[in-house]
């Protein structure tokens, strides 16, 4: 860095503000700059804001997908009163959301803590354990509605045959719709609490050690040193693992596909979304207006935690 | 900062009350059996996978899927690998993988560039445009993509469908279109790491934005890129949902969605789904034992900042 500055040092004059910076840009590089950050924005904005916007204009919709444009009849809020009054699957794929995210809440993310702050402790093996809890991350939620089949199928799988449960009283995890949500649920945690622990233990690594240190010469204990140090120095990642648990629970779709397509017990929002454009039920209006309910309760955190983060950027 | 910790290290000695490391011999062993068999049960379904995987289906049958005996090889995995045709879904994830990965990229670090090293006054709201593009479920956007992929034509030569709807480049593109954003902020946040002082000293020297980007930034650049590389690779090789529903053509699928139109065609048993999911998790289980520092320093590069 000082060398750097050291060998502009004869070339320039001293140092003014960045604006002046700036206007020296010569035109072409303007142009390569507009270009640079101009071709991946139309990129993402073709393929995702257009669409997202487009999600909303349809829900106002009714149109098979079929035939040019002239073919959308515009039906007002009708396909919202329709999701809310008379279809049958939207009040089940809300309460699997919801169940979604309070496990997720109140399951994977404080064991993930729990196992970040007795991994972060200098204790022999922290490695060995660390690498093994985190395993499950790298692998595909598709891939882990196969391992659920495996563990959960009533004949074949792990846990029934384990309880003695294979042959008779067999008890039907993957088909009854009160207790396939539940066998889901456990696999995902499986692969949650790892990430979680991951973030966490980042976090925990830029806490200031003397700060520990300094709460331990004033007589804290272990308990008064986390409560009063070590969480509120963890506020940032405690953020983004709030925000983490609310997309990944919006987000969750794999899983139930590949088990039974989202059905039975199973069904999600992000379900109902893809089916209304897979397969023969092709209704461009009615699956917008769930996209754009999905989209509404997603940006309604997505937004905050982003202004607040910039907010953040900018102060420091 | 020398003197502080010199202070440090005096306050110790002075008093001998013990930092917060230490805890009773006890209360330690008992973590440890804990961790043990936390970890224990975190390896099981994968250790139960691989035992079934590697028991012919006869024997389970007969025996029942916890059972000791029998016969034990490799004749699950290649019933699975030859029947259907695994080499040929690996090579439609490389085909997708690899180009969507490089482009990803490519575009990312361009905006990151530009958002990081310069002040224009729409950087704010440029960020704010691929951040949250990428936060977004990717289902609230599906209806619509679906309608514009079967609508946006391409030459034959291109695809085999004559437009971007069940082609390899509109895998491609989505997945790229749907990544940058995270990769952009990510490589945004390590770009204004590096003194502002290296990029303003190339400028008067005459080097043109590009060169600095390209021969300066970039080779700065190589950690960072690496993680996301392998964070990218394992994210875009896992999907799922882009590839189920943009591509019809089962024959044209990744690995990671074909595997689900071969249930119950080709693999009729759990002992051949077993050693099918463990065959497409080795590209993910290569990552996890080679580039694990890579894949978590991606997944906290992203977290830290935001």
């Amino acid at each position: 860095m000082t060398a750097v500055e050291g060998a502009a040092a004869p070339r320039t004059t001293p140092p003014k503000t960045k604006r002046r910076k700036l206007r020296q840009l010569t035109v072409r590089d303007r142009v390569i700059l507009g270009l640079m950050a101009g071709i991946p924005t139309l990129i993402t904005v073709a393929f995702v804001w257009v669409p997202a916007l487009a999600s909303i204009v349809l829900s106002f919709s009714s149109w098979s997908g079929f035939g040019d444009f002239s073919t959308i009849q515009w039906v007002g809020t009708e396909n919202y009163k329709n999701i809310f009054t008379i279809y049958p699957p939207f009040d089940p794929a809300i309460q699997h959301n919801l169940i979604w995210l309070a496990v997720f809440f109140l399951v994977p993310a404080p064991f993930g803590l729990f196992l970040a702050t007795q991994l972060d402790k200098q204790i022999r093996f922290s490695r060995i354990y660390q690498s093994v809890l985190f395993l499950p991350v790298v692998l595909s939620m598709a891939l882990i509605g196969f391992m659920t089949e495996l563990i959960f199928s009533p004949t074949q799988g792990l846990i029934n045959n384990l309880t003695g449960h294979a042959d008779h009283h067999v008890i039907d995890w993957m088909g009854n719709p009160h207790l396939n949500i539940w066998a889901v649920m456990i696999m995902a945690c499986w692969r949650q609490a790892g990430y979680v622990m991951v973030l966490y233990l980042a976090g925990l690594k830029s806490v200031d050690p003397s700060l520990k240190e300094a709460a331990a010469l004033d007589g804290a204990n272990g308990k008064q040193t986390f409560r009063h140090v070590v969480w509120p120095a963890l506020r940032p990642i405690n953020v983004v693992v709030l925000v983490i648990t609310i997309i990944e629970s919006l987000r969750a779709f794999d899983i139930v596909y590949v088990i039974n397509k989202g059905t039975n017990g199973l069904e999600l929002l992000s379900v109902l979304v893809t089916d209304n454009i897979v397969g023969e039920a092709s209704r461009i209006g009615f699956g917008s207006a769930l996209a754009t309910i999905l989209l509404v309760i997603s940006l309604a955190f997505i937004v905050p935690y982003l202004i607040s983060m910039f907010r953040e950027d900018e102060r420091g | 900062m020398t003197t502080l910790t010199t202070e440090r290290t005096g306050d110790r000695a002075a008093a001998p009350a013990p930092g917060p490391q230490r805890t009773p011999r006890t209360k330690r062993a008992a973590l440890h059996v804990f961790l043990v068999g936390t970890c224990i049960v975190w390896l099981l379904p994968l250790l139960y996978a691989l035992y079934t995987a590697l028991r012919p289906y006869a024997d389970t049958q007969r025996d029942g899927y916890v059972s000791v005996g029998g016969h034990y090889g490799f004749g699950n995995f290649t019933a699975a690998w030859d029947q259907a045709r695994l080499p040929h879904y690996f090579w439609n994830s490389v085909i997708i993988t690899v180009p969507a990965l490089v482009i990803t990229l490519f575009l990312a670090s361009m905006v990151a560039f530009v958002v990081a090293r310069f002040n224009f006054k729409i950087n704010i709201a440029l960020l704010l445009l691929f951040t949250a593009g990428n936060l977004l479920p990717q289902q609230a956007i599906i209806t619509p993509l679906f309608k514009m992929y079967q609508l946006i034509p391409l030459p034959d030569w291109l695809a085999a469908s004559g437009k971007l709807d069940d082609s390899f480049i509109g895998l491609i593109l989505i997945n790229v279109a749907f990544q940058t954003g995270f990769c952009a902020f990510v490589l945004s946040n390590y770009m204004r790491t590096i003194p502002k002082e290296l990029g303003e000293a190339a400028l008067v020297d005459g080097a043109s934005a590009w060169r600095q980007y390209w021969q300066l930034v970039m080779p700065l650049c190589r950690p960072v890129l690496a993680a996301l590389a392998t964070l990218e690779f394992t994210w875009i090789y896992n999907d799922f949902f882009w590839a189920t529903v943009l591509m019809q053509t089962g024959d044209n699928r990744p690995i990671t969605a074909a595997l689900n139109n071969l249930q119950g065609q080709f693999f009729t048993n759990n002992n051949l789904i077993s050693a099918a999911a463990l065959i497409v998790a080795v590209p993910t289980l290569v990552v996890f034992f080679a580039l694990q520092k890579q894949f978590i320093s991606g997944l906290t590069l992203g977290a830290n900042k935001g």
